[in-house]
């Protein structure tokens, strides 16, 4: 649509600066929105974590701390694709036209919105990790560099993809398909309630094809050390994933219609 | 300031603009006018470069808005027909993101955030998130988000719309002021005829995308010939009367009941039209509005059909929509 050529990069950093603002301060002063991100997982692991827990699984460990990467992925697959696809309520009222009129290039506008999208999932992430200890689960310095990594990776790529699906759907009712469409398959298919290592052929390949196994994957590896892959295995095809959909992200974006 | 020429817009097979051209000069406020769909809104996105057109092209502040869009970006401010500013920001806030997207260095963009607060009367109020603001404040702070870069043009599009008489009349103290303090070219819409006539130095109504009048308010009233008469009968127009027949009549128009006869000096000669006419039932007598020019020019005059568009303006905005 238009290139940044002819804007320093002070400029485009100051334009990153305040769309990242804009989206943390709404943010921090919606309280619905901060209370469910906030319950949800818990309730998760509590419920969830509790009642299958009880049942006796073969899983090397006790189901609540099996679970326990899952759910921090869980927190970030809710937050960051809603995040995303908060675009369309943007295009709702006029405030991403009065952000189009601005010389600032699309590509920004993507960024800035997927910037958002890792601080918010990081606030998410830190409440989940503090009731960790309540587990009993222990963090060291290389552990918790792990998580914050790949925490911070899939977020961004699934602030893409939901800012891809947004820059699509038009209506606020396209925003349920989001959910059922998208946020839940990623979730129930990425291993997080379930080891994939003995999944039936098909299953198993559509594990394969969600980002968010090799995170869950990652981060049992780096909390439990249970992991199906290795570590840099995990972490090399989450880059990937996220290098392709932040791509198409930015085309979709830019091909967006403005009005 | 603005030059606009052959400007096409096609949704599908409908023409949303039908070749439009038209020039703006530095400095004045032009209005547009015109029925719902008629393209106003179209006309401003285009020039505001968020749509292409599908033929023709515009120059605003010098630079073409298909090839320098940056650059007529940085010479524009725009405030839109739906509220843009986060409700859940202060009025400071938003400005700042504002500030910021527009790369005002940090130097200038305390005193210039200030500067605009004080033009729209919202000093003491910047610290309130918006969603405490009335409609009329609302509006005011999207105009000064929209001049903090020192636009050249401002584009407002029904700035006063769903706003009360008092709001309305407050708004356009702002305008005034901004046009006197700022020096900027402001294009507006509005579906408000005392408001164009009141702020516009030029106006262009725009029909089914074509420019069809373009001159100020007084010249556009004074085309419309003189005083308005609306003479109703009870049953049916006399057919043996003339009223073309007097020096002071400029033209007749006959309707089911009722003649509209544009005329000179209403006070002095009404008296000549009426000897020896029966069966009148009302004398109605006007001096023309541009409401008068409007419903002319939209084809509808003083026949109590609202202006509102038939079925293809819908269609426009249902595509739009």
């Amino acid at each position: 649509m238009l290139s940044t050529k002819n804007l320093s990069s002070n400029i485009v950093l100051g334009q990153l600066y305040a769309l990242w603002l804009r989206e943390i301060k709404v943010f921090l002063r919606e309280r619905s929105r901060l209370v469910a991100s906030t319950f949800t997982p818990l309730l998760w692991l509590s419920v969830i974590g509790s009642g299958l827990g009880s049942t006796n699984l073969q899983i090397g460990t006790d189901y609540e701390k099996f679970i326990f990467p899952g759910i921090i992925c869980m927190s970030v697959i809710f937050t960051s694709v809603f995040f995303g696809s908060y675009i369309i309520w943007d295009r709702k009222f006029d405030f991403l036209k009065s952000v189009m009129v601005a010389p600032s290039s699309r590509t920004t506008v993507f960024v800035g919105k997927t910037l958002g999208g890792m601080t918010t999932s990081l606030f998410q992430v830190a409440i989940v990790l503090v009731v960790g200890i309540a587990l009993g689960i222990n963090y060291d310095a290389l552990s918790l560099l792990q998580i914050l990594s790949i925490v911070l990776i899939l977020s961004f790529c699934l602030t893409s993809l939901g800012l891809t699906f947004g820059s699509y759907i038009e209506s606020l009712e396209g925003f349920q398909l989001i959910i059922s469409f998208v946020v839940f398959p990623l979730f129930f298919l990425s291993g997080a309630l379930f080891p994939i290592d003995n999944l039936p052929a098909w299953l198993k390949l559509i594990t394969l094809i969600d980002p968010a196994t090799y995170s869950v994957d990652a981060l049992r590896n780096s909390i439990l050390h249970l992991g199906t892959y290795s570590f840099e295995y995990d972490l090399a095809v989450l880059l990937l994933f996220t290098f392709i959909i932040t791509i198409i992200g930015i085309l979709s974006f830019r091909r967006m219609k403005a009005v | 300031m603005i030059s606009v020429k052959n400007l096409v817009k096609k949704y599908a097979d409908f023409k949303a603009l039908d070749g439009l051209s038209f020039e703006v000069k530095e400095n004045e406020i032009f209005g547009l006018l015109g029925p719902n769909g008629a393209g106003k809104t179209t006309l401003i996105h285009i020039l505001a470069t968020l749509l292409k057109p599908t033929e023709g092209g515009a120059i605003v502040n010098g630079f073409d808005v298909l090839h320098n869009a940056n650059k007529v970006r940085q010479s524009i401010g725009v405030v839109f027909q739906a509220p843009s500013s986060d409700d859940i920001l202060t009025g400071y806030e938003n400005l700042k993101v504002h500030a910021l997207l527009y790369g005002i260095p940090r130097k200038l963009r305390e005193k210039r955030i200030s500067e605009v607060l004080d033009l729209v009367g919202l000093e003491d109020r910047k610290n309130d998130q918006v969603k405490k603001y009335s409609g009329g404040m609302r509006r005011r702070l999207e105009i000064a988000r929209g001049l903090l870069h020192h636009p050249k043009v401002f584009f407002l599009d029904e700035p006063t719309l769903g706003l009360d008489p008092k709001s309305r009349e407050t708004m356009w103290k702002y305008i005034k002021k901004i046009v006197r303090e700022e020096k900027v070219t402001i294009i507006l819409t509005t579906h408000y005829m005392e408001e164009a006539d009141m702020l516009c130095d030029r106006i262009g109504f725009i029909t089914n995308g074509k420019i069809i009048a373009l001159d100020s308010p007084s010249k556009l009233k004074q085309e419309i010939g003189g005083d308005v008469v609306k003479i109703t009968f009870k049953d049916r127009i006399p057919l043996d009367k003339d009223f073309t027949k007097f020096d002071c009549v400029h033209k007749v128009e006959r309707k089911e009941k009722s003649v509209i006869i544009y005329m000179e000096k209403v006070n002095s000669n009404l008296h000549m039209l009426i000897k020896d006419l029966d069966g009148v039932q009302n004398i109605e007598y006007n001096k023309p509005t541009l409401n008068d020019v409007f419903l002319k020019l939209s084809g509808d005059y003083l026949s109590g059909d609202s202006p509102e568009g038939g079925f293809m303006q819908r269609y426009a905005q249902y595509k739009k929509s």
